[in-house]
């Protein structure tokens, strides 16, 4: 009975040597020399991808270790010195004396708030966004009105206004509101519409089918009822996408949190890793807490990628003329 | 470009427009005679709010201000071009304008280069969404996360770069804390950052172009390099001006990876443009003389994108 795993070993083996690409792109008769070529590509490739890539293990490798060892085995590719101690560091698990004595500053940073903060921020302005600038995209999608192409046109003009310049004043305008330091100072430019959601839609609707519309429209159903009832389902996957999208983009927001959220209710998960670093103590700073505290902030966003990852890659190279 | 103007029309006027004249003609309902303005007001008025109060107004509020004396306390008093004048004399000012400049000539130089490239490499070899996907994992981390990532890789003392660099025999490299360093090291975590989407977006052009060409081309006995000059890059030219203007755009608007490792240092090395603006404006509380350096970074934007808009031809494709 002990003898079962050797036919196994067999079985298992054979899926991998047909996926070997090498053996079947090579005629039998020998090798060409156009082969060199693609091994160098496919070397070239596989640098590019080491580079996209591993920086990512070397920060879980430094967020594993701990302070002290770090230095000394300043390359292992292991862990140095394997400990939580980090993750405990960043989740305010640690008492202070310990942290101070792992090379942390002892400071409490409240990662869960600001993990909390960064969800709403995100999800609240991800909501709104794309729920109106769908409504207004299918006023400028399938309504006939005067003006139209010209709105349409200003709302599109405003992608080219860099951030910065309108961050000043509204800045000015949700301090006079008496908003700073709130989550709805912090979400309300965004809550609206986002110029790339209004395109982005619009785009999707003026490639929709009108058929069904169409007869909807004959029994006397209302624009609202078509929209609502017809016209969102229909666009699911187009909306997922642009959620998508537009959730990742907010989650890495850094600029305009940094100006209107300081508060511990309002400060996000970017701004957050911003003070953990430059709360770093004298002399060495605590990289291992730093590197757990990026992979936390990180974690979300890879989550997204890993389950909609073909959504997000295919969304790519979108202009709206296709 | 061409074809967001083209479609409405074509669309409206064939099924749409008739149908609903149809209709009109039926129904007689007196207000379907200015089409369906009511109902569309409906439907961009959320949006509509948002336009107005936080694009509209304040584009009109920041060039107001940029004429203005203005720190936050007190209200803000006109003082006409004396923030301008006062700009075209400030050391900081022009020292902020070249280091933007070097920062985005790296960029377009590289990025373009390297995702080129890489877009070959792509086509040639390996089209599957896993490779895509491995080499967009950087672009959708912050700008946050990529700076503090490579501010420990590139650890002057600890790092594993400059442990790399040190078994190769060279001497350590102050990334972050030379004045000649910090700009390339914060234009190279931006190459690292973009470079995977980038060479996406010039991916996703090269499988546009047909294979009829390379074949016509071939058949003509075409070599590879003149094919690669005289129809790919051609070919490929309305994605190299999107690319081109969108790694313009961004990269004289950096700002967050500056704040979150050098903070403008060592000395003036990496005060960029934007960096400078938030200084003035929230350090200083010189919201005025921000809003006057704002003005000028949005014309140097506008100017760019026109120029290259213009020039390159970006919107019309060689392959219609």
């Amino acid at each position: 009975m002990t003898t079962v795993s050797s036919p196994n070993a067999t079985t298992r083996r054979r899926p991998f040597q047909k996926n070997r690409p090498f053996q079947k792109n090579r005629p039998s008769n020998g090798k060409r020399p156009f082969n060199w070529r693609r091994a160098t590509a496919r070397i070239l490739l596989g640098l590019a991808i080491a580079v996209s890539v591993l920086p990512f293990y070397w920060v879980l490798r430094t967020a594993l270790s701990t302070n002290g060892s770090l230095a000394a085995n300043s390359a292992s590719l292991l862990p140095a010195d394997f400990n939580l101690g980090a993750f405990e560091r960043v989740f305010g698990l640690q008492s202070a004396s310990d942290a101070i004595a792992e090379g942390g500053s002892g400071a409490s940073i409240n990662f869960w708030q600001y993990l909390l903060n960064s969800l709403l921020f995100s999800s609240i302005t991800t909501a709104g966004a794309v729920f109106f600038s769908s409504m207004a995209a299918y006023a400028f999608a399938r309504l006939r009105w005067k003006g139209r192409d010209g709105v349409f046109s200003l709302f599109l003009g405003t992608m080219l206004v860099p951030p910065i310049f309108t961050a000043l004043p509204n800045f000015l305008l949700i301090k006079n509101f008496g908003l700073l330091n709130t989550m709805l100072g912090l979400v309300l430019p965004y809550l609206f519409m986002t110029p790339f959601a209004i395109f982005f839609m619009r785009q999707f609707f003026l490639n929709m089918s009108r058929e069904v519309e169409e007869a909807a429209m004959l029994d006397g159903a209302k624009h609202f009822r078509i929209f609502f009832q017809i016209v969102m389902p229909n666009a699911a996957a187009p909306i997922a996408t642009l959620a998508l999208l537009t959730f990742m983009g907010q989650w890495n927001e850094y600029f305009w949190p940094l100006l209107v959220g300081s508060s511990e209710e309002s400060r996000v998960l970017t701004v957050g890793l911003g003070v953990f670093k430059s709360q770093s103590p004298q002399g060495a700073p605590d990289w291992s807490g730093l590197m757990a505290a990026t992979l936390v902030s990180a974690i979300p966003v890879l989550i997204l990628f890993a389950i909609f990852g073909k959504k997000i890659i295919n969304s790519i190279g979108f202009n709206g003329t296709k | 470009m061409t074809t967001l103007t083209k479609q409405p029309d074509s669309g409206l006027s064939t099924v749409g427009g008739s149908r609903k004249s149809r209709k009109r003609g039926k129904s007689g309902a007196g207000f379907r005679a200015m089409g369906d303005l009511k109902i569309a007001l409906f439907f961009i008025a959320p949006a509509m709010i948002g336009f107005v109060l936080f694009y509209v107004v304040p584009t009109i509020r920041g060039i107001y201000l940029s004429f203005t004396e203005y720190s936050i306390l007190g209200d803000p008093e006109w003082i006409g071009i004396k923030n301008y004048e006062q700009i075209a004399k400030d050391p900081l000012f022009w020292n902020a304008l070249g280091v933007t400049l070097e920062y985005v000539v790296i960029n377009i130089v590289l990025q373009t280069a390297l995702a080129l490239g890489l877009a070959l490499l792509m086509h040639r070899v390996a089209k599957s969404t896993l490779v895509r996907g491995a080499l967009l994992l950087p672009y959708l981390m912050a700008n946050v996360i990529a700076a503090l990532l490579w501010f420990w890789m590139l650890d002057y003392q600890i790092g594993i770069v400059n442990q790399l660099i040190e078994w190769f025999g060279l001497p350590r490299v102050a990334f972050f804390g030379s004045e000649e360093w910090a700009i390339p090291t914060q234009a190279l975590i931006n190459t690292w950052r973009h470079m995977g989407y980038t060479a996406l977006l010039i991916f996703a052009g090269l499988q546009a172009i047909p294979a009829s060409v390379y074949e016509a081309a071939s058949i003509d006995g075409s070599k590879a390099a003149s094919t690669f000059w005289r129809i790919t890059l051609p070919l490929l030219r309305p994605v190299l001006v999107l690319v081109l203007v969108v790694t313009v755009i961004g990269s004289f608007q950096v700002f967050d990876t500056v704040a979150v490792t050098t903070q403008g240092g060592p000395v003036n090395a990496t005060r960029v443009l934007q960096y400078y603006i938030y200084q003035r404006a929230f350090a200083q509380q010189d919201f005025g003389y921000g809003s006057a350096l704002a003005v000028i970074l949005f014309l140097i934007l506008a100017i760019v994108a026109f120029i290259q808009m213009k020039f390159l031809r970006g919107s019309q494709s060689d392959l219609d």
